[in-house]
């Protein structure tokens, strides 16, 4: 069993065919939200390992630091002060990719290689082939990718895959403290998400549950959570999340057309338009097919 | 910490008071989450704040800060009325059943002999009643009304849980639901731990609310076993040790103690500390006091330390009192010393009144800071602004700055709180001209002493004579001062039984504490140590994590003292006939085949002491059984009870409201102005505490990029409902006041920390981190220390940094 | 589903630019993924204690190079132990960052002395800095060591002078530290868990 396949399953902007022949076994980062402690070691291990520094910025009158997501931070912690039926409750979310299974930022990429999915699950950004367009940032559907401000290029958790590649696991799994960060095949964080799940249940969290969203194909970041039923509560995690629209809409039925067309196109303009000002149109773009649909009901 | 971290994984019930472990030590926090993924184990955590532990706990209780003995003692009463008492063990393995001298008594908040002018206690009546045969009598019918167990039982009748509610401002039902839970490990197949942490320490009654605790314990039956004990987390990576070999004003290593000056006679000095059993048939380990105190003589001295010259017991300094580092500053503050040394540590910061502790810095003619970091005490005289505001060219200190090496750039081994002692290695050379703190004190003492060997000096003696075998004079290597602890045998060592065997050569190392005479023909360099380093090798550098039982005891996992034991009196895991209290917590046991004892870990006993012998479980009590009563070894009474914090919110003791002087702690030590220093509820109306963050260590990691980046910026924590009350939002900053000074901080508020009422008063909480300070990569900010009070713990003088008065402002 | 035509033109523009790149030799020639080359494969192992809190976790400290004389080993990595059976190769956000307090630019290089009343470090030898604190300690022993207290009774103890010892250092340094402090008579000794 190679857990640390380099097989390429998708790759971005690529209509040629991955290879298929080799099976490889999925793998799989299950955070237990009910045993975290917000502790942020893995913040502290991602930076080490990753190479990463962020600013020492400044406290805004909360735990949350770094306040954001950048690309000197993959992973931050989100607290949430919950009042539920069981009285007070402290929610820490560990934010970050969520290495969907049918990744959105991958199918909005428009550049070739730049987005990769291994045939073990993870989704990596590469960043020697970002365009820095930022269409990953709008096809995520967990608001991951950023762009950034030193190079122009989209920055994400790579799930170590330069660790996962040689067989280890990923900084945050190995560093986590409480053990609420787990790694190991789908198949064995999905058992051990039951069992996460059975024990909260006996504790008396009858609606804890597992994350692993249908919307994006399932997920290679799956949380267990002690209120599945409501995951906003953990600092607004997405109920369903779903690729946007746009990236679907381009995917599916435009991108055939536009390699037809491109005769057509005014080059020029089409370079200024990939390499400059794309964050902005592509939300224009959104709005604009969310107007379309919003007609349709 | 009587068990260790690993064990924590045993437990069915996790107390976590007085600490909290999932902030302060996460790594050691897993084994809870462990107890409670594979025990079914339930976590209870009693704060004022809602913690990091709490948010993982099963039962969260909040309480006012610095009453952790009202409800523990409403834990103890609720135990014994309820009859939730592990009866079979505390009938034979504590003092319940000892009779009291009839002069001991508690009234209106005060023990019997109280002198309130000198703020001290005579404790001669704090006594058991010893029969003709010179024991102790007991009562093992338990009916005497002078008991230990009929005075506990009345002493604690009065916390109800009334009581408890008014004095702690826990709802009763909250503090139920607690007692209940912890209630439930008073059979023998559930065991409870305690985690406790400088929440406990940093009070001015904090050795009392441990005691507190640990009569808990022992009432359920918890102390000795696998997943129970009272278990201190420690601050430092190596106070333990630190503590251990005795760097303390008043203690020689190995929790061996220096002379008072009253005592000029060597042999009643060693026979003070070498008691003899109390009841029949106790081990009194500490008999053998003296073969520990020679043969630490002989390691420090050598040939100069002769039974002649009682050991070199002049050499020794004598005390005539206690210098703590508060009667230290106290002293220092009064011009009184000259000279000050600091060793990796930064008393500026980690001192209560920064503005007492930095004047008094600026009366020393001279400062020593050895240190790896710029800290804060090293430019104690530097101008800061705000932060700082002192002006350089009035300060006369001359202040050298020794750079030392880290962790990483050198061997040698430290002790985790589990006792564990842990040997590393080095990785890496210092930068620049660094050099390890053995070098330093090298470089140091070797030109002292050429000058006294030169030009002579008040009594040079002991410098001159003491024992500097190293290799390297100026360089004394780890793996000698390691030995040199370990201690060897100064001549051949012969075996008692079979005198023509030589056990071992003169030269060779010590297996272990045993071996150690007091005849001079042992060295020895901290008793407790001894084992650590033999002829077979290093065993602090032991790597074998094998736990062939699963309990976590992993006994080839470098080297535990003392003797290699994990869990201390684990003789009381089993019952008197020496058969576990529990099948699925084996920890030792009689083997009668052998007629020795056996265990899962190394059994802290005499090995070969039948259980008819009725030795006791606690070798070290004279009494041979763990103390309900304290007699007359702790300052303020025998029986813990509840005295306010010196600045109390309430400004009267519950317990005592007609007694203005059972306040607070009558017995706690308090220095001429810093009295006045307190400040009062009707100016500063709010319980302040302080404390770390998980994203800091103390004052290192404002010096560390990665900590700084996750948690930049200093900033206290209001509940809501004081922040509604101020008009303060979070992110505001605030202005954060004691009778003693103010910083300003950044506000986070919070539904952590909720409201309580207490003595029919409403109590805010304010919560300070303390991580922050002039230098370092951080934000720079306050020094949190700016605001606490200058007194201490009764017994120990651990300042009260847990409980204070503040006000609170928008900046 | 309808797509406006503006809507539509848009979303094509923007679909097609990637493929177009390629259609016109533009493609990065690297399109093949590729993962980070793994960072720890030849550095050499040291195994050490994490020397902030009491828990006292196992780490393992990367350092550059084999070990070979030319090389500067500086530490560039450090993750937990494994086989350490309490923190089984985790740790806590201080010590995952422990790298940082390595190379922590406060972290103190050269000996110095800040002269009374001065605002500034000067820097000054080891020998210097030696010989002056031993000379400032035996004026300050010698004046005020007390060898009998008022009733006559030996007493031998030095209070003018304290030493206040670290709360992280091996035991080796407290073994030393404490053996050369209380020869000299200090009684003015405490360490970090006094507080």
């Amino acid at each position: 069993m190679a857990l640390q396949s380099l097989d390429i399953a998708k790759r971005s902007a690529t209509s040629t065919e991955s290879p298929q022949a080799r099976k490889t076994p999925q793998v799989a980062k299950l955070i237990d939200v009910s045993q975290c402690i917000g502790c942020k070691a893995c913040q502290v291990a991602c930076m080490q390992w990753n190479d990463l520094r962020d600013e020492v910025g400044n406290c805004a009158g909360t735990y949350d630091n770094p306040r954001d997501l950048t690309d000197q931070s993959w992973t931050v912690m989100r607290y949430a002060e919950v009042e539920t039926e069981r009285g007070l409750e402290w929610l820490i979310r560990k934010d970050g990719c969520m290495h969907c299974e049918d990744p959105g930022c991958l199918k909005a990429c428009p550049s070739p290689g730049a987005i990769v999915k291994y045939s073990n699950g993870i989704v990596d950004f590469h960043q020697e082939n970002c365009i820095g367009c930022g269409y990953c940032v709008t096809g995520c559907p967990f608001n991951v990718p950023r762009i950034s401000k030193k190079d122009s290029k989209a920055y994400k958790c790579t799930l170590c895959s330069d660790r996962v590649a040689v067989g280890l696991e990923p900084a945050c799994v190995k560093v986590c403290p409480t053990g609420c960060i787990s790694f190991g095949t789908k198949e064995d964080m999905h058992e051990r998400a039951e069992e996460r799940v059975a024990e909260l249940k006996e504790r008396g969290f009858t609606n804890a549950g597992l994350y692993d969203p249908a919307g994006v194909g399932g997920t290679h970041v799956m949380y267990v959570l002690h209120h599945a039923d409501k995951p906003g509560l953990y600092s607004g995690l997405p109920a369903d999340p779903a690729i946007s629209p746009t990236v679907s809409l381009w995917k599916g039925i435009t991108k055939p057309l536009a390699m037809a067309g491109i005769a057509a196109a005014a080059l020029g303009g089409l370079f200024h338009y990939v390499m400059k000002g794309p964050n902005d149109v592509s939300k224009e773009i959104e709005a604009e097919v969310d107007k379309e649909l919003e007609g349709e009901k | 910490m009587t068990n260790h971290w690993s064990d924590i994984k045993n437990a069915d019930v996790i107390l976590i008071m007085g600490g909290n472990a999932a902030e302060a030590h996460p790594c050691g926090f897993k084994w809870v989450t462990e107890a409670k993924a594979k025990n079914k184990a339930r976590l209870v955590v009693v704060d004022p704040r809602f913690t990091r532990s709490a948010a993982l706990a099963d039962l969260y209780a909040p309480i006012r800060t610095g009453t952790d003995i009202a409800f523990l003692g409403g834990v103890i009463n609720y135990l014994i009325a309820g009859g939730k008492v592990h009866m079979d063990y505390i009938k034979s393995y504590t003092d319940m059943s000892f009779l009291v001298k009839d002069e001991f008594a508690f009234k209106d908040g005060f023990f019997s002999g109280y002198d309130p002018e000198k703020r001290r206690y005579d404790k001669s009546g704090w006594e058991y009643q010893l029969g003709e045969d010179g024991y102790v009598r007991t009562d093992p019918t338990l009916q005497d009304p002078r008991c230990v167990w009929n005075l506990m039982k009345a002493h604690y009748s009065r916390y109800t849980p009334e009581m408890v509610e008014k004095i702690c401002g826990t709802p009763k039902d909250k503090f139920l639901q607690v007692a209940e839970m912890l209630a439930s490990t008073h059979t023998p197949d559930r065991v409870m731990t305690i985690l406790y942490a400088l929440g406990w320490t940093q009070h001015s009654t904090g050795s009392q609310i441990i005691r507190t605790a640990a009569m808990v314990q022992l009432l359920l039956g918890n102390i000795g076993r696998a997943g129970g004990g009272v278990n201190a987390l420690r601050g430092h990576s190596n106070i333990q040790g630190l503590t251990d070999l005795g760097l303390l004003s008043n203690l020689l290593p190995g929790y061996m103690t220096l002379p008072g000056e009253k005592e000029t006679d060597y042999d009643k000095y060693i026979a003070a500390r070498a008691p003899t059993p109390m009841r029949p048939g106790q081990l009194s380990y500490w008999q053998n006091y003296g073969k520990f105190h020679v043969s630490l003589m002989k390691s420090w001295f050598g040939a100069a330390a002769t039974k002649e010259n009682n050991w070199a017991f002049d050499y020794l300094p004598k005390l005539d009192k206690t210098y703590d580092v508060l009667q230290v500053f106290e002293l220092m503050h009064q011009g009184r010393m000259n000279g000050y040394v600091a060793q990796g540590f930064n008393p500026l910061n980690s001192f209560p009144n920064k503005a007492k502790v930095g004047a008094a810095l600026s009366k020393l003619k001279f400062l020593v800071i050895i240190d790896p970091l710029a800290t804060e005490t090293s430019e104690f005289w530097q101008n800061y602004g705000e932060f700082n505001d002192v002006d350089p060219t009035r300060i006369q200190t001359t202040v050298f700055r020794l750079p030392s090496t880290c962790f990483a750039e050198e061997d040698g081994s430290i002790v985790n709180s589990g006792r564990w002692l842990q040997w590393h290695w080095k990785g890496a050379e210092p930068p620049g001209e660094a050099k390890s703190d053995p070098e330093i004190m090298a470089g140091i003492f070797l030109r002292l002493r050429d000058m006294y060997r030169k030009d002579g000096g008040a009594f040079p003696e002991p410098i001159l004579n003491l024992t500097w075998p190293y290799r390297v004079p100026h360089e004394p290597a780890s793996d000698e001062l390691a030995k040199e602890y370990n201690g060897k045998a100064l001549a051949d060592q012969l075996d008692p039984k079979d005198p023509t065997r030589v056990v071992k050569k003169a030269g060779e190392l010590l297996d272990g504490f045993a071996q150690l005479k007091d005849d001079g023909s042992t060295a020895c360099g901290c008793w407790i140590f001894s084992g650590a380093w033999t002829e077979k090798g290093n065993l602090m550098a032991r790597r074998d994590n094998a736990d062939p039982y699963h309990n976590g005891q992993t006994l080839g996992w470098a080297f535990a003292w003392p003797a290699n034991r994990r869990i201390l009196y684990n003789r009381a895991s089993a019952d008197p006939a020496g058969k576990p209290w529990d099948a699925k917590r084996k920890q030792v046991w009689w083997d009668a085949a052998q007629g020795r004892w056996a265990g899962s870990d190394v059994p802290d006993y005499k090995a070969d002491s039948a259980p008819e012998d009725g030795m006791g479980p606690f070798i070290m009590n004279p009494e041979g059984v763990a103390r309900f009563f304290a007699r007359g070894m702790m300052n303020e009474g025998p029986f813990p009870e509840h005295y306010e914090p010196f600045e109390t919110p309430i400004g009267v003791n519950p317990m005592h409201p007609e007694n203005p002087g059972a306040t607070s702690n009558p017995a706690a030590r308090v220095f001429k102005g810093d009295m006045e220093a307190f400040g009062k509820a009707s100016e500063f109306p709010y319980a302040a505490t302080t404390y770390r963050l998980t994203e800091h260590f103390h004052y290192w990691t404002k010096h560390v990029e990665s900590n700084a980046i996750i948690q930049p910026e200093q900033f206290v924590e209001i509940g809501e409902a004081l922040a509604a009350e101020k008009g303060i939002k979070a992110g505001d900053r605030v202005k954060v006041s004691s009778n003693r000074g103010y910083i300003k901080a950044v506000a986070v508020v919070t539904k952590r920390i909720q409201p309580l009422t207490v003595d029919g008063k409403t109590v805010h909480h304010v919560g300070i981190p303390l991580h922050w300070g002039f230098k370092g990569v951080a934000k720079n900010g306050f020094i949190t220390n700016t605001l606490t009070p200058f007194v201490g713990d009764g017994n120990t003088q651990t300042p009260e940094f847990k409980s204070f008065l503040v006000n609170v402002e928008k900046a | 589903m309808q797509v406006s035509r503006r809507g539509f033109f848009k979303v094509c523009a923007a679909g097609m630019s990637g493929s177009s790149l390629v259609a016109m030799g533009f493609a990065p020639t690297a399109a093949l993924a590729e993962v980070r080359t793994f960072k720890l494969a030849r550095t050499t192992e040291t195994r050490n204690t994490c020397p902030y809190c009491s828990v006292g976790c196992g780490i393992i400290m990367y350092s550059l190079g084999d070990g070979a004389k030319n090389v500067h080993a500086s530490i560039m990595h450090i993750e937990g132990d494994p086989d350490h059976p309490v923190n089984r190769g985790t740790l806590c956000p201080k010590g995952a960052g422990l790298l940082d307090f390595v190379h922590s630019k406060n972290r103190l290089k050269y000996p110095e002395v800040r002269e009374p009343g001065s605002k500034e470090w000067k820097r000054i030898t080891w020998d210097e800095a030696f010989s002056r604190i031993a000379n400032l300690l035996k004026e300050d022993r010698d004046v005020n060591f007390v060898a009998r207290n008022d009733d006559g009774v030996t007493v031998n103890r030095w209070l003018t002078t304290g030493f206040l010892a670290a709360s992280a250092s091996s035991n080796e340094s407290g073994y030393i530290t404490h053996k050369v402090v209380r020869s000299l008579g200090m009684l003015a000794f405490d360490n970090q868990a006094r507080v």
